[in-house]
């Protein structure tokens, strides 16, 4: 070919190879969310994650996103085309991804993945979890305190041991300072479903609750909640737009802090799996504001049981607790082991209902 | 009692979009169409409707555009398939992911956004009545619209000549434009009020089940309106029946599970599906009759040769 065709070639090789060098010194961040990022719950929570990451790093680091990704086959597809265009980092946030994660990450093995509340792990992979259950057992015990008809409802979604043991948490802390306490659950079978979730929230406002719980990623039973005028507890993000009145206090989970401390570590080649299960201690998990309705005694006892929680001096699973058999599983003053609490898949005593598979 | 009246109320609120979006469906069928899109239609109606009424503050506008806006979503449908000759469940498809995408496109300047509840009617004697008063008088007035569509379809499809040029073109469309009728006209007619009512349902969602806009916040209900098509043979008061009967067992699973009933909760959410199964399984049980009900044109091009 002429010379000129051999120039232009060569000026191309040579513009594409100072790209890629100029690229290759980016880390590149993936995350895969289970709902939209306009969930205001769950998914914009780990988004702030994925912003603070930009904040921090600027341009060492690009990012992506892929929002709305079902937990079933199309979950693999997703992880491996981002593993595929040369992420090195790879965040899957839901538990539903825990599967695919695995199956991609042996076929990646120079590729680094955080699986969000999951228990499988690899050399690659590394598991991240927030310890929501402290969270739930102080608005469980707010909730108590606040409720005129001793029910509390509960919206729930899978019947994983993290929803489990939110469930036995918030029925722990609500029945430590309210022997007559009832708790109503709902399993909507669904992580997102707003007119799902209104349609629960109704249902158990029909059956007398006053407090809602959710364990679901929407806002729709906080805006049930306010429109009923009953109180509710907020899920993953601060809820308080949509409830402005109602909204007793939200579990906020910040991921920001543990995102950038990964991405560093892949920046700085120290990065390993670990399995993180953090909480108020360290603020991976935070309760936003207190309701200003609620009366002080109510909130001095809140912030006292967070500070307990949070330098260790209590612990929201501290027998003696019976299971809802009735069969004892903690002995007087013994805490639960994280293995045990990671696996929990029965109802404490005194929680109604059957639980599903 | 109470709880009763609560669960009936629950029930009505559960099922209204998915007779909005089953009755307009119904009569895009009956001509001979079968839209797939009905959840993007859904979706951009739900989008508009909470948009517009956030921006004037008035639930009429937001209806009004709901309407709009489904049935502009449908004549775009209608162009693509009518028109341009495109293949109908492909095109149906394709538009129901473009929905979803637009509206959460447009959605993301109004999520976290709140909108007014929306008003129920108050009748000034009738809606005091001990116990029928709330169950038959104070809903809001969309559900009494879409009882209203029902019966206004039902005798708009046996009663009146338009009606049945209608289902004269869904049998047999090219004897219908034999005989003069037209068929792409019908066509489109039939298919904007289809997206206009899908619309409708999708803004009973937004603006007065959940008054909120979330991303995806109609959750496949489309999908189950085309079911309930079929389901109800293609007539209009068993649209009407399926979708309570769906809306109702949704309902009633989410109560039992609240009241502590000792069944498995999956098993309580299959029930809706299940049962819709059942009825049709027996309302199929005569093969000849139920297959009669099908427009004969369903989904099949017309494409005028004379």
């Amino acid at each position: 070919m002429n010379s000129f065709k051999k120039l232009g070639i060569a000026g191309a090789a040579l513009a594409l190879s100072i790209g890629y060098a100029a690229a290759a010194g980016k880390v590149k961040v993936g995350f895969v969310y289970v709902g939209p990022i306009g969930d205001h719950g769950w998914s914009y929570q780990h988004h702030q994650g994925l912003l603070a990451v930009k904040k921090a790093f600027g341009d060492k680091v690009s990012t992506t996103y892929v929002e709305k990704v079902s937990e079933g086959p199309d979950a693999e597809r997703v992880i491996r085309q981002l593993a595929q265009q040369g992420h090195n980092i790879i965040f899957t946030t839901s538990f539903g991804f825990m599967n695919p994660t695995i199956k991609v990450a042996k076929r990646f093995p120079n590729v680094k993945f955080e699986h969000a509340t999951g228990f499988k792990r690899a050399k690659n992979v590394a598991t991240y979890n927030g310890r929501f259950y402290e969270g739930r057992y102080i608005a469980g015990m707010i909730a108590g305190k606040m409720t005129k008809t001793n029910t509390l409802g509960y919206i729930a979604s899978f019947p994983i041991p993290e929803v489990i043991m939110g469930i036995n948490a918030t029925y722990l802390g609500a029945k430590s300072v309210n022997p007559n306490i009832k708790l109503k659950i709902i399993w909507v079978s669904t992580w997102f479903d707003p007119g799902k979730e209104a349609d629960a929230a109704k249902a158990l406002t029909d059956q007398g609750a006053d407090v809602l719980f959710q364990h679901t990623d929407s806002p729709a039973p906080m805006k049930h909640a306010e429109q009923k005028g009953i109180w509710a507890v907020g899920q993953a993000s601060d809820m308080k737009t949509f409830g402005p009145n109602v909204q007793l206090t939200s579990l906020v989970d910040n991921w920001a802090p543990y995102y950038v401390r990964r991405v560093k570590a892949v920046m700085d080649g120290t990065w390993k799996s670990v399995d993180v299960w953090e909480g108020l201690k360290t603020g991976m998990l935070q309760l936003s504001a207190w309701n200003k309705k609620i009366p002080a005694d109510v909130v001095k006892a809140a912030e006292k049981l967070r500070d307990d929680i949070a330098s260790g001096k209590f612990h929201p699973f501290t027998g003696p607790l019976k299971k809802q058999d009735g069969t004892l599983f903690l002995k007087p003053g013994e805490r639960i082991s994280d293995k045990a609490l990671s696996s929990m898949n029965f109802y404490v005593q005194g929680v109604v209902g059957k639980l599903p598979k | 009692m109470d709880l009763v009246v609560s669960i009936a109320i629950g029930i009505i609120i559960a099922a209204t979009p998915l007779v909005f979006a089953a009755i307009g469906e119904l009569v895009v069928e009956k001509a001979g169409v079968l839209n797939l899109g009905v959840e993007g239609m859904m979706i951009i109606g739900a989008i508009s409707g909470f948009a517009v009424t956030i921006e004037t503050g008035s639930f009429l506008a937001g209806v009004i555009a709901a309407i709009l806006c489904g049935a502009l979503m449908a004549l775009l449908f209608a162009f693509m398939t009518q028109t341009l000759l495109a293949n109908q469940v492909a095109t149906g498809l394709a538009l129901t992911l473009f929905g979803l995408g637009l509206a959460a496109l447009i959605g993301q300047a109004y999520s976290g956004k709140s909108a007014p509840p929306f008003p129920k009617l108050a009748v000034p004697g009738l809606s005091d009545i001990p116990v029928l008063g709330r169950l038959l008088f104070s809903h809001d007035l969309l559900v009494y619209i879409s009882f209203a569509l029902v019966i206004g379809v039902a005798w708009f499809l046996s009663r009146t000549r338009e009606g049945l040029i209608v289902r004269a073109i869904g049998e047999n469309h090219d004897a219908a434009h034999a005989i003069g009728y037209s068929v792409v006209g019908y066509r489109y007619a039939a298919i904007a009020f289809g997206g206009a009512c899908a619309g409708l349902g999708g803004a009973y969602l937004s603006i007065v089940q959940t008054p909120l806009w979330v991303d995806n916040m109609t959750a496949g209900r489309g999908w189950i309106a085309l079911a309930l098509v079929v389901f109800a043979a293609w007539r209009p008061w068993r649209s009407l029946f399926g979708a309570y009967l769906f809306g109702g067992i949704t309902i009633m699973q989410l109560h039992s599970q609240a009241l502590g009933v000792q069944v498995e909760p999956q098993l309580l959410a299959m029930l809706p599906y299940l049962a819709t199964i059942l009825v049709l399984v027996i309302i199929s049980y005569d093969r000849t009759r139920a297959r009669l009900n099908a427009p004969a044109s369903l989904g099949l091009t017309f494409y005028a040769t004379t």
